[in-house]
């Protein structure tokens, strides 16, 4: 439907400032029809907004071990609590919660940007690099993927600073995005306009970016919003695990204290609650977003249910 | 069961197997120095408890990995090993060996992940079949927006939410551990009980996690296959609406929903293993985790290669079972 309305638009060569205004208004019209979009954009949208309030209300010094009386419950001055080692909890979320979403968001970005290149060199040149990458993918993703990374953290000295999460998580991060693209860029190629290109005699390189390309971007951007997902769950759980770096304040190493000093069997619920509820509004709003984006991308899938 | 299909099929279980041992042999020795032979050294230095068998062990690892011998013998007596799943002693319980430990913890994870993924997967095929019926109860409709949403949440974070609300608050389960502290595990009805009280709040957590995610599946597979002409000839034979169901709609979409749950035994066990650590459940998951806080290396390389296995071992039997159960695949290369 999206997709058809945009179709609509492109011969009316009215004012820049017209078209616009049509775009905004065919984009809260195609919004309303998908509340999926909006409820997963707002979650995450909440998120931010928490994080920038925070960093300008929070004094983020204080996330600091030892700068608050340690297991504090919630007070005016202290509106988290502080947690067994002294920080003040607030101010460790408003640090952490950009961090977690910053290993997820690189990761991920970088996995799809792999993940689209091999897929396409893989469908537009077939033969020993198709075979070579679709085998490499199939065999990828079936090993437990959380095993590998633990294997590569295991080898990095005194635990996974950020940017060494970022590399380990897109380690594995391409693999899924290959394959889903790889499917589109395989049905996309045999489309009529592809052949026009080809006669009219367009290089490959010029007919991926200038045909492919553009018509993939609503997949690349769904998968973008799984592949960031699954990278915050893989940091997530390599921190849970102890993989991460002592010093770090994500959301992954607040769970792995939590976890480490039995928070939640003694009561100390102002450490433990809000993480969770984080880690949750984030999961839940990109899974909402991916659901949302799946029937931008492909309108046919409407639930029928 | 033709044969090349076969040999396909174990030929990329040994490649995985292959790929699995390569990965951690050739890993520790990348940044020059070995990190391995560095906390073997560590512990020797240390004293105390930890100090134990250190000598012993490096002795040992000198003689088989030393820098004097070159890198491809290491090689290969490192592929000899862990292809008899000798991963030497627990550096952290010295005079215990790595495979043993694992061996006692397998039973454990086996049989949580088992149980849990055939329930989830069957209840959530279930579930996706009955909501692309138009006469689906009303209930299951309500059901479905949850599902989803808990289908969106890591299993461990639903289980730090059970351990509060039924185990802490309500005291309905216990909180940790897999039997009361004081009792051997063994095959006594009692124990055994204990054993399925002390698993239900792990298990619980995984099935509610990953319902949502079979019930979407199924019902994918459901919508696309309506229309169908073998359907419609069903109908238009006057067969009941129940016996189409079962029989004709239920049947061809489980074939992908099968090849499904063998693409995600990968994902389940990453999820299980920290499930398993915030429950304290006395798994593989666990026993990773704290030789991770041990630094137990060649505890972490046998756990790690030991699933890898044991994945790879369920998704070959998976892959035999579906030419079985559908005829038409072609065995022929892709």
């Amino acid at each position: 439907m999206a997709t058809v309305a945009r179709e609509q638009a492109l011969p009316r060569w009215d004012t820049r400032g017209n078209r616009l205004g049509e775009m905004a208004v065919g984009t809260l019209r195609y919004l309303r029809r998908n509340p999926e979009l909006v409820v997963g954009i707002s979650l995450i949208l909440a998120l931010l907004a928490f994080v920038v309030i925070g960093h300008f209300v929070v004094d983020l010094d204080k996330a600091r071990p030892l700068s608050n009386r340690p297991l504090a419950p919630p007070s005016p001055s202290l509106p988290l609590g502080s947690d067994k080692q002294g920080r003040n909890l607030l101010a460790v979320l408003v640090v952490g919660t950009p961090q977690t979403i910053q290993i997820g968001l690189i990761a991920g970005l970088i996995g799809v940007f792999i993940g689209t290149v091999l897929a396409l060199v893989a469908a537009f040149y077939r033969g020993v690099a198709d075979a070579f990458i679709r085998g490499v993918v199939d065999i990828g993703l079936t090993i437990p993927g959380l095993m590998v990374l633990v294997t590569l953290a295991m080898n990095v000295k005194g635990g996974l600073s950020i940017p060494q999460m970022i590399m380990v998580v897109a380690a594995l991060a391409w693999l899924f995005p290959a394959r889903v693209i790889r499917a589109q860029v395989l049905s996309a190629r045999d489309r009529a306009y592809i052949d026009v290109a080809r006669l009219s005699g367009a290089p490959t390189w010029a007919i991926i970016i200038t045909e492919v390309l553009p018509n993939l971007m609503p997949y690349i951007v769904a998968s973008l919003v799984g592949s960031v997902s699954a990278a915050v769950l893989a940091s997530v759980g390599l921190e849970v695990l102890g993989l991460g770096s002592f010093d770090s304040l994500t959301i992954g190493m607040t769970l792995y204290w939590i976890i480490y000093y039995a928070a939640i069997i003694n009561s100390w619920w102002w450490w433990w609650l809000p993480p969770i509820i984080i880690i949750i509004v984030l999961f839940t709003g990109l899974f909402m977003m991916a659901v949302g984006l799946d029937e931008f991308a492909n309108p046919r899938l409407r639930r029928r249910v | 069961m033709p044969t090349d299909y076969l040999l396909k099929r174990a030929g990329l279980f040994l490649l995985i197997l292959w790929l699995a041992s390569t990965v951690n042999f050739f890993l520790p020795r990348l940044g020059g120095q070995d990190p391995i032979r560095a906390q073997l050294g560590a512990q020797a230095a240390m004293g105390g408890a930890s100090q134990i068998g250190a000598k012993a062990m490096i002795e040992e690892y000198d003689k088989r990995f030393g820098l004097d011998r070159p890198l491809w013998q290491q090689y290969v007596t490192y592929l000899g090993d862990t292809l008899r799943f000798e991963f030497n002693f627990s550096m952290s319980s010295y005079p215990t060996k790595v495979v043993d430990i694992i061996w006692r913890s397998m039973p454990w994870t086996i049989t949580l992940l088992g149980v849990t993924t055939v329930m989830a997967w069957t209840m959530g095929t279930v579930l996706g079949a009955v909501l692309t019926q138009p006469n689906a109860p009303r209930a299951i409709r309500y059901l479905l927006a949850p599902i989803l949403t808990l289908s969106a949440i890591p299993f461990f974070l639903l289980g730090l939410l059970l351990i509060y609300l039924l185990g802490f608050q309500l005291k309905w389960f216990p909180l940790a551990g897999g039997y009361d502290q004081g009792l051997l595990p063994a095959w006594d009805p009692k124990i055994v009980l204990n054993m399925v009280y002390h698993s239900v709040l792990p298990a619980l957590s995984i099935i509610l996690a990953s319902i949502g995610f079979w019930t979407l599946g199924m019902r994918g597979v459901m919508v696309s296959t309506q229309g169908e002409d073998y359907l419609l000839f069903a109908e238009a034979k006057g067969l009941r609406g129940r016996t189409i169901f079962l029989r004709y709609a239920i049947r061809n979409a489980l074939l992908p929903q099968l090849t499904a749950l063998a693409l995600a035994l990968g994902n389940i066990i990453s999820g299980a293993v920290l499930v398993e650590v915030i429950f304290q459940y006395p798994g593989v998951g666990s026993l990773l985790y704290q030789s991770i806080r041990a630094s137990d290396f060649y505890m972490i390389q046998g756990v790690v290669f030991i699933i890898i296995v044991a994945i790879g071992l369920a998704t070959l039997i998976l892959d035999l079972i579906y030419p079985v159960l559908d005829p038409r695949i072609t065995y022929a290369r892709r």
